[in-house]
Order: C-alpha cells, then sequence, then structure tokens
C-alpha cells in the first residue's frame, strides 16, 4: 500500500485544479481537496488496485463538493478560520478574467453531473471515452450531458458574458 | 459553395469545439458553420466555455498545497476504536501502551496523530459513569490554571449553554508530542461531547474546521498556533460546525500565550 501515496500525489494538481475551478475561495476548495485525501486514505482499502484511482478520486472529491453545495444552498457557508479571525472578503485574484469568473458562476448552477463533464472535457481536456471510462457510465450520456451544460452555459452567459468580454478595466 | 449534404450531427459539432476532428471533418464542419451563422454562433459560444474553463487551471500560487504524507498504512480504523482494546492499549501505559504508541506515531499526518487521540480519548472517557473527569466543573479556576500551566499555553473553557450543552470538567491527558486536555461536556439528554486540545507546535496559521466521522461519531478539527483542537460528538453535522464555531470564537478571545504569566 506503499504506493498508494505516491499514486494519490500523481492526481493531486489535477484533484486540485478542479476543486479550485469549482470553489472560488482557495482556502475552500484546498480543503475540498484535503478532505478527499482524507476519505481516499481512510477508505484506501476498498480501492484494491483497482485502475482507475482517478476516476475514484474524483468521484470522492466531487461527491464532497456537491454535499457540500446542497447543503450549503439553504444553510449559511461555512466561515473558515481565517475569515473569522479577518476581514471576510476574498480579493478576487488579479490575474483571473471576467470571463472565467462568469463562467465559474455559470458552471455552480449546472447540476453536479453536468459540471463533472464540463470540467473533465472543457478544462481536462479528456476525450469523450476517457470520461465515460472514468466515471463509468456511456458515452451517450457523456454526450448528453455535455450538450445540455454547454447549452445551458451559453444561456447563462449570454447577457453577462459578450459585455464584460469588451470591457476594460 | 457547399456540400448541401454534410449535415454534422451533435456529437460531430461539439467534437469540433474540442479540437478532437481528424483534419477533413474539422474543415467540413467549418464549411458547414460558415453556411449556418446561427449554429456558428453557437458553436463559438461553446468554444468560449472551454476558452474560459482553461482559464480556471491555473491554481493559486499563493496557496501551495502540501500533501499529507502517507506512509506505511496502519489501520488505525481497523485497529476498532470502539472496542476497549484501544482504550486497554492506551490505559496499560508502559511497554504495551508506548509500543503502540510509537508505531502510530511515526511518519504520520499530524491530523490524523490528533484526531485519533482525540477520539480514543474520547471513547474512553465518555462512557465513565463514577469518573468521567479529573477535576469538575465546580473547580472551573483551578482547572484552567493547572491545564494552562501543564499545556504551556493559556487555556480558555468555552461555554456551550446555549448549544444545550454544560461543562462537567477536565483532564489532563498524556499524548504526542505534548501533554493534551480533555474537557467534557454534558446536556440535558446525557449526551456527551469532548473537547480535546493538544499543545503543539508553534508558528503555524490556523486551518479551517475538517470534519471526520466514524460511525455515529464526529469529529471537528482544526489546528492553531499554539494548540490543536478536537470536538467529538454522536450528533449531525450542522449542531458540530456550530459548536466548533461558537468554541472557535470563544478560544480566539485568548490573550496570545504568555508562558511567564502562569
Amino acid at each position: 500500500m506503499d504506493d498508494f501515496g505516491r499514486l494519490i500525489e500523481q492526481e493531486l494538481p489535477r484533484l486540485r485544479r478542479y476543486a479550485h475551478a469549482l470553489v472560488k475561495d482557495p482556502e475552500r476548495a484546498d480543503d475540498l481537496v484535503q478532505d478527499c485525501l482524507e476519505r481516499a486514505w481512510r477508505k484506501s482499502h476498498l480501492w484494491v488496485r483497482r485502475t482507475n484511482l482517478r476516476g475514484w478520486l474524483m468521484t470522492i472529491l466531487h461527491n464532497l463538493y456537491a454535499n457540500a453545495a446542497r447543503k450549503h444552498s439553504h444553510t449559511p457557508t461555512m466561515v473558515s478560520l481565517d475569515d473569522a479571525a479577518a476581514p471576510p472578503a476574498t480579493p478576487p485574484s488579479q490575474t483571473e478574467t471576467l470571463s472565467a469568473l462568469a463562467v465559474r458562476e455559470a458552471l455552480q448552477t449546472l447540476p453536479p453531473d453536468q459540471q463533472q463533464v464540463l470540467l473533465l472535457v472543457g478544462m481536462e481536456q479528456m476525450q469523450y471515452a476517457e470520461v465515460a471510462e472514468l466515471l463509468r457510465i456511456p458515452i451517450g450520456t457523456v454526450m448528453s450531458r455535455l450538450y445540455r451544460a454547454r447549452e445551458r452555459m451559453r444561456v447563462l452567459l449570454a447577457e453577462s458574458t459578450r459585455p464584460t468580454l469588451r470591457r476594460v478595466k | 459553395m457547399t456540400e448541401p449534404t454534410f449535415q454534422p450531427s451533435e456529437e460531430q459539432l461539439h467534437a469540433y469545439v474540442d479540437d478532437f476532428l481528424p483534419e477533413a471533418e474539422r474543415m467540413a464542419v467549418e464549411r458547414y458553420l460558415a453556411d449556418h451563422p446561427s449554429e456558428a454562433l453557437r458553436i463559438e459560444a461553446y468554444r468560449q466555455q472551454n476558452a474560459a474553463l482553461q482559464g480556471l487551471r491555473a491554481l493559486p500560487e499563493a496557496h501551495p498545497f502540501t500533501l499529507p504524507e502517507f506512509r506505511p498504512r496502519v489501520r488505525w480504523r481497523a485497529v476498532a476504536l470502539r472496542t476497549a482494546a484501544a482504550a486497554v492499549l492506551l490505559l496499560a501505559g508502559g511497554g504495551g501502551g508506548w509500543w503502540l504508541h510509537g508505531h502510530l506515531e511515526r511518519g504520520r499526518p499530524l491530523w490524523m496523530r490528533l484526531v485519533e487521540q482525540a477520539e480514543r480519548a474520547h471513547q474512553t472517557f465518555v462512557p465513565e459513569v463514577v469518573h468521567p473527569v479529573e477535576v469538575t466543573s465546580a473547580h472551573e479556576q483551578h482547572l484552567r490554571t493547572w491545564l494552562s500551566r501543564r499545556l504551556g499555553t493559556p487555556v480558555t473553557v468555552p461555554v456551550l449553554k446555549r448549544h444545550g450543552y454544560d461543562l462537567m470538567g477536565g483532564r489532563l491527558l498524556p499524548a504526542s508530542p505534548g501533554p493534551a486536555a480533555q474537557f467534557m461536556y454534558q446536556d440535558a439528554q446525557g449526551n456527551r461531547l469532548t473537547l480535546y486540545m493538544l499543545a503543539a507546535p508553534t508558528g503555524r496559521r490556523d486551518t479551517s474546521f475538517r470534519y471526520v466521522q466514524d460511525g455515529a461519531l464526529r469529529i471537528c478539527y482544526w489546528m492553531g498556533q499554539t494548540m490543536d483542537f478536537a470536538i467529538t460528538g454522536e450528533m449531525p453535522r450542522d449542531q458540530l460546525d456550530g459548536i466548533a464555531k461558537s468554541v472557535y470564537l470563544q478560544l480566539n478571545h485568548m490573550k496570545p500565550p504568555r508562558v511567564g504569566a502562569w
């Protein structure tokens, strides 16, 4: 089991990208990754050398995110300790473009299964067949989720993105 | 100008967006889009989504992430904390206890050390009928002074009345790396929760709340600059979350550690 940690380490950048795409606050995004790793580590005996460690980790991460999102939709957001001790606002990152912000916001309104597929294809640039294998769903399901996700995003972003893309700050 | 027969499938259009099409197909789709402006707009919107999603790939530099150490896996969960065995080993002291102690500490992430010790202490003392605490809440002032001195840092005993829990008292515990304090609270129904404080190396930033679940038992833990904290109890996550915030805020009013003051 010693290589379990090494295997997880290889997946870490991907997990973090994924979490940071979904969760705006970097601290909370990393907390999500941390929770995912804790759970993975604790349940590592359940993994039993299935080759699909990436899919397993992504599923854990996404379930944690989806559960938290459900919870936070009707309860106040969890205050991280830094927020409690310091002014609560997290200044937006300077490097983040407006369109990325808008996309992230729109992304958060998608159902979790669509978020997952859109991130894996759009951000991770994975092939459709890879996504199907990773999530253990038929490729037809991948495609229909992708279609719905993109179309919904397009409608949501139709008003917000285009004007802001031209705005110079 | 175009082949009127070519009508790309939805999958082809998306594969075009994702640059998955072979050259010939890609050209065909491009020609099709040139003749179908509304479709072209839709596909362009999808491409912009991809570009923006690519923009999300950048990880914040300001937040380097360190992977917890994953070392030889001791199945500490399987050590079955619910059984008496762990408590017996822990309490056995001497050879057995020390061996287990040394074995479990080596190369393990700090949070795991904290959670494990807190959970064990909880499992050991919460069922206790006769001596759940070492010093009762009747001597709270003494309890606080004593534990502050032993932990080498000011100890605040949070009040959890608002959450329905009254302080029963506390005790000093052997732990790693330094001694630990455990405070026990009880509600009107006799449910007990424990707050575990572990003296820990200084100079770190506070972490945020993290949660671990083991059966019905939930643990919320965080690591502060002078101490690590864990709250353990059988309660819904929301309730534990509320208590944790309350505890944190009360602890946060602590003055900066001045060991000399004690």
